[in-house]
C-alpha cells in the first residue's frame, strides 16, 4: 500500500502512518528525495512489532548508515532494481543497514556502494533477505566494503534470491550463526560468493556463483566466540568460472584464497558437497584444506573432518592453479589438475570421502601449518566413508519459509 | 584545579539535594514515563541549560580517562531520585537505581564560547534504560530531540571543519549494549576518583566507596603514569563498549577491557576475523614493537567509513589517543 509520492508532498509528512486491513500492523511509507536518511531512519525507528516500513521506488542518497532495532518489522521495497538506498555519499557508520533486532524480514531493495560492509544483521536470530541486492558499482576494487549480506551470531537465516556483487572480501557472509539457508541466489564478482564461516547447519543450494575469486567457501576460524562449524549441505549450486584475480585487502583471510577455487572447505566437521555443476574454475573445482596459519586457541581443530564430495557435474577448470609448482603439476597431469585438490591433512579414513568418479590429488603436506613448497603431490585416495550430515538438522527453520510465501 | 571546582560542585549539589525540605526540580515522571520528551527541559536536569548548572539533586562527575569525542567538551552529570542509592559493584559499573538518569552535553568552542551541541540522556526506566539524544538551538534556550540523528557543520581547535555526528537513537544503543540490551557504559568505579565517591557516599548517595586495586589513570595526567596503563585506560574508555564479549563487537573476538589480562584477547598477535579492509595490508591487531605494521592504530589513524576506529563519534583522528597507543605498542617486547 504505497502512498502516491505527490501526497507525501501535499500533507507535508516526511513519514506517513497508515493503517493496513491487519488492525495490529501498521505499513510506514517512506519516498525517496530530500531528507531521505532523516525520514527513513525515523520510521526504523518509529516502527513497531508487526509493522512493515514500506520504501517507494527511487533512488535514496544516504549520508550515514541506517539502523533497525525493533522485532518483526518487515522492510520492504518495490524491487531491487526500483529502490536503491545510495550509500556513495556515507559519511559514517561501518555499514550502510544494521540490524540487530529478531524476526526482521528485508526485501525487495538494494544497497549501493556502502563504505563497509553491505547490510549487517547482528544477534538479528530468524531474518529473511529476500530478493536483496548489495553492489559496489565500480567493479572489483580493494576499496569496496568487505561484506554484501552479512548475518552474524544468528540462528535462523534464509537468504533468497539475493544478488551480490563487488564485495572485497565475500558477497554473502553468514558468520557465527546456525540453521541458514541461502538459496537461489547470485554472487558475482565478488572476492568470495558465498562464506560460511564458523557455523552450523547451513544449507547452500540453486545459487550461481560465477567471476569471484573463490565461489563458495566454508571456513571454521580459531579466536572467536562461536567455533566448530559444520554440518552443511552445498548442493545444486552452478559455481562457474570463478576467475576474478583476489582483490581482499591483505591482512584478510580470503586475501589467502587461490583466484580460481570452485568450492573451499578449510577445517569444519561434516560438509557435503554434492549435486552442483563445477565448471572452468582454473585453480580447483573443490579445495578441501587445514587451517594453515599458527593458532593458539586450544579449542580449535584445525582441520577438515567428515568432508563428503559426492556425484556432482564436472567441467573444464584446474587448467590455470595458483599453487606453487603448477607449471610440473599441470605437465604431470596433461594440462590440467584433476577437480578435486586436497592439501592431504587431516585423519586419514576421516578427513574427506570423494565418492562418485572425481578424480583428485593430494598436496601430502607433512603437517598443520606446513609452507606449501612441501608439497608430495600424489593422486588422492579417499574412499573410505565418512560421516554423514545429518539433512533434518540443516537449513534455516520452515517458519522463515513461510513468510516469504506471503 | 578544574577536578576541584568539579568536586566542589558535586558536594555543593548533594548538599543541596539532602538539606531538608529541599525538593529537586528533576521530573521523575519524565524519566520513569513511557514516551520520549520532546525537550530536553521536560526533564528539569538543569537550573541553567545554557551555562549547564545543574538543578538540585544532580550531580556533576568527570572520568579519569574519557571517551574521545572529536574533541567535544563533555559535561557529565549523574541524578538520582530522592531517597534511593546506587550500590557499589566492585571495580566495575555502579548499579544505579530505577529512576535514575545519565546526562552528558557535548560541547565545542565557538568563537571562543562554548557552545552547547547536543545532550545525551540515559534514563533508567522500569522496562529497562533508554538511551536519547537531545539537539541545542542555535540561542542555547532550548534541546531538541533528534530520534534520527543529525549532522553539524562545526570548527573545532585548529581551524579544521568537521561533520559532527548526533548519534540516532539505535546509534546510542550500538554503543551502550551489552547482549543487545541497553546499558550504561559508565561510570565505573575504577574510571572515577576516590573522592568524588566518597563525596557521593558521605551524601547517602552511595551504599560504599568500592576498593579499587588500580585506577584508570587521568588522562590528563598519562605522562606519569606507566604506559601500558595509560594506554589500557584508553582503550577501555574509548573501544571497551563494543570490544566486549557482549558488545557490539563481540564477534570480532577482540576484547579491549581494562580487566582483560590475557593479551591474545586484547589483541596481541590475534588476526581480524571480519575487519574486511579494515585491517589494511597487515595481518595482525597488535605486534609487539611494530605499531606501524598493527591494525589498531592503522585504524585509529583513518577517517574512512569501513576502515576508521571507532564506528561511530569520531570525524577526525584523536592524535593524542594514537599517541599512547602507538607507543605502548611500540615499547613492547618482541
Amino acid at each position: 500500500m504505497r502512498m502516491p509520492e505527490k501526497n507525501i508532498a501535499a500533507a507535508g509528512a516526511l513519514v506517513l502512518a497508515a493503517f493496513s486491513t491487519f488492525a495490529s500492523a501498521r505499513t510506514i511509507a517512506v519516498a525517496a528525495g530530500d531528507g531521505a536518511q532523516a525520514r527513513l531512519q525515523e520510521a526504523l525507528i518509529a516502527a513497531q512489532p508487526g509493522d512493515t516500513v514500506q520504501l517507494g521506488a527511487g533512488r535514496y542518497m544516504l549520508d550515514d548508515g541506517l539502523s533497525l532495532d525493533v522485532d518483526n518489522v518487515t522492510v520492504r521495497g518495490a524491487g531491487m532494481e526500483a529502490t536503491v538506498l545510495d550509500f556513495s555519499r556515507q559519511k559514517g557508520a561501518g555499514e550502510g543497514l544494521l540490524v540487530t533486532s529478531d524476526d526482521v524480514t528485508l526485501r525487495d531493495f538494494a544497497v549501493e556502494d556502502a563504505h563497509g560492509d553491505g547490510i549487517k544483521s547482528k544477534g538479528a536470530d530468524r531474518i529473511v533477505y529476500r530478493r536483496v541486492r548489495v553492489t559496489w558499482t565500480g567493479g572489483a576494487k580493494e576499496t569496496n566494503g568487505a561484506y554484501g549480506i552479512y548475518p552474524v551470531e544468528s540462528t535462523g537465516v534464509l537468504i533468497d534470491g539475493a544478488m551480490v556483487r563487488g564485495a572485497s572480501d565475500a558477497g554473502i557472509y553468514v558468520g557465527q550463526s546456525r540453521d541458514i539457508t541461502v538459496r537461489h541466489s547470485l554472487a558475482m564478482g565478488n572476492v568470495a560468493g558465498i562464506e560460511i564461516e564458523n557455523s552450523r547447519n547451513a544449507l547452500v543450494t540453486a545459487n550461481t556463483v560465477t567471476g569471484n575469486t573463490g565461489g563458495i567457501l566454508v571456513f571454521d576460524l580459531p579466536g572467536l566466540p562461536v567455533m566448530g562449524g559444520g554440518n552443511t549441505v552445498i548442493e545444486k549450486n552452478l559455481v562457474i568460472a570463478n576467475d576474478t584475480p583476489n582483490f581482499a585487502p591483505k591482512g584478510n583471510i580470503v586475501a589467502g584464497v587461490p583466484r580460481g577455487t570452485g568450492v573451499m572447505i578449510m577445517a569444519n566437521d561434516g560438509v557435503l558437497i554434492e549435486g552442483n555443476t563445477l565448471e572452468d574454475n582454473p585453480t580447483a573445482q573443490v579445495m578441501v584444506v587445514a587451517y594453515p596459519k599458527p593458532f593458539e586457541d586450544k579449542r580449535y581443530n584445525p582441520f577438515p573432518r567428515n568432508v563428503t564430495v559426492g556425484a556432482n557435474a564436472v567441467s573444464g577448470g584446474g587448467n590455470d592453479p595458483q599453487l606453487p609448482g603448477a607449471a610440473e603439476l599441470k605437465g604431470a597431469f596433461g594440462g590440467a589438475l584433476p577437480p578435486v585438490l586436497w592439501d592431504g591433512l587431516g585423519k586419514p579414513g576421516e578427513a574427506l570421502s570423494v565418492t562418485g568418479s572425481l578424480p583428485g590429488l593430494s598436496l601430502n603436506l607433512p603437517a598443520q601449518g606446513a609452507s606449501p613448497e612441501l608439497a608430495r603431490p600424489a593422486l588422492l585416495k579417499a574412499d573410505a566413508p565418512v560421516r554423514k550430515v545429518d539433512r533434518k538438522t540443516v537449513g534455516a527453520p520452515a517458519a522463515l519459509e513461510a513468510r516469504i510465501a506471503r | 584545579m578544574k577536578r576541584l571546582l568539579l568536586l566542589a560542585a558535586a558536594a555543593l549539589a548533594l548538599a543541596a539535594a539532602n538539606a531538608p525540605g529541599a525538593a529537586t526540580p528533576v521530573s521523575d515522571a519524565a524519566i520513569l514515563g513511557d514516551s520520549f520528551p520532546q525537550t530536553l527541559g521536560a526533564f528539569g536536569f538543569f537550573a541553567d541549560g545554557a551555562a549547564q548548572k545543574p538543578a538540585p539533586g544532580v550531580v556533576p562527575y568527570r572520568l579519569n580517562t574519557p571517551l574521545w569525542s572529536d574533541g567535544a567538551e563533555k559535561l557529565r552529570f549523574l541524578y538520582l531520585p530522592p531517597g534511593t542509592k546506587a550500590l557499589a559493584r566492585g571495580e566495575g559499573l555502579l548499579d544505579l537505581p530505577v529512576g535514575a538518569a545519565l546526562i552528558k552535553t557535548f560541547a565545542f568552542p565557538v568563537n571562543g564560547k562554548r557552545t552547547l551541541i547536543e545532550t545525551r540522556v540515559l534514563l533508567h526506566r522500569a522496562s529497562g534504560w533508554v538511551a536519547l539524544p537531545y539537539r541545542w538551538n542555535e540561542a542555547q534556550t532550548e534541546a531538541r530531540l533528534v530520534l534520527a540523528g543529525d549532522r553539524v557543520t562545526l570548527t573545532i581547535q585548529g581551524g579544521q571543519v568537521i561533520d559532527y555526528a548526533v548519534p540516532n537513537k539505535n546509534q546510542c544503543k550500538e554503543c551502550h549494549a551489552l547482549s543487545g540490551v541497553v546499558t550504561p557504559i559508565g561510570p565505573k568505579a575504577r574510571n572515577l576518583s576516590a573522592t568524588w565517591l566518597g563525596t557521593l557516599q558521605r551524601a547517602g548517595k552511595l551504599d560504599a566507596v568500592p576498593a579499587v586495586a588500580q585506577r584508570v589513570p587521568v588522562w590528563e595526567e598519562r605522562e606519569k603514569a606507566p604506559l601500558a596503563l595509560a594506554a589500557r585506560g584508553y582503550l577501555e574508555a574509548n573501544c571497551a563498549h563494543c570490544h566486549n564479549p557482549q558488545g557490539s563487537a563481540s564477534n570480532s573476538g577482540l576484547d579491549l577491557r581494562w580487566e582483560q589480562d590475557d593479551a591474545y584477547r586484547y589483541g596481541v598477535m590475534k588476526r581480524p576475523v571480519a575487519a574486511g579492509r579494515g585491517a589494511g595490508t597487515f595481518e595482525f591487531d597488535v605486534v609487539p614493537g611494530e605499531p606501524a605494521h598493527s591494525i589498531l592504530p592503522y585504524r585509529m589513524g583513518s577517517t574512512e567509513g569501513g576502515i576508521a576506529m571507532p564506528e561511530l563519534g569520531r570525524s577526525v583522528i584523536d592524535l593524542a589517543g594514537s599517541d599512547i597507543v602507538t607507543r605502548w605498542i611500540a615499547a613492547m617486547k618482541r
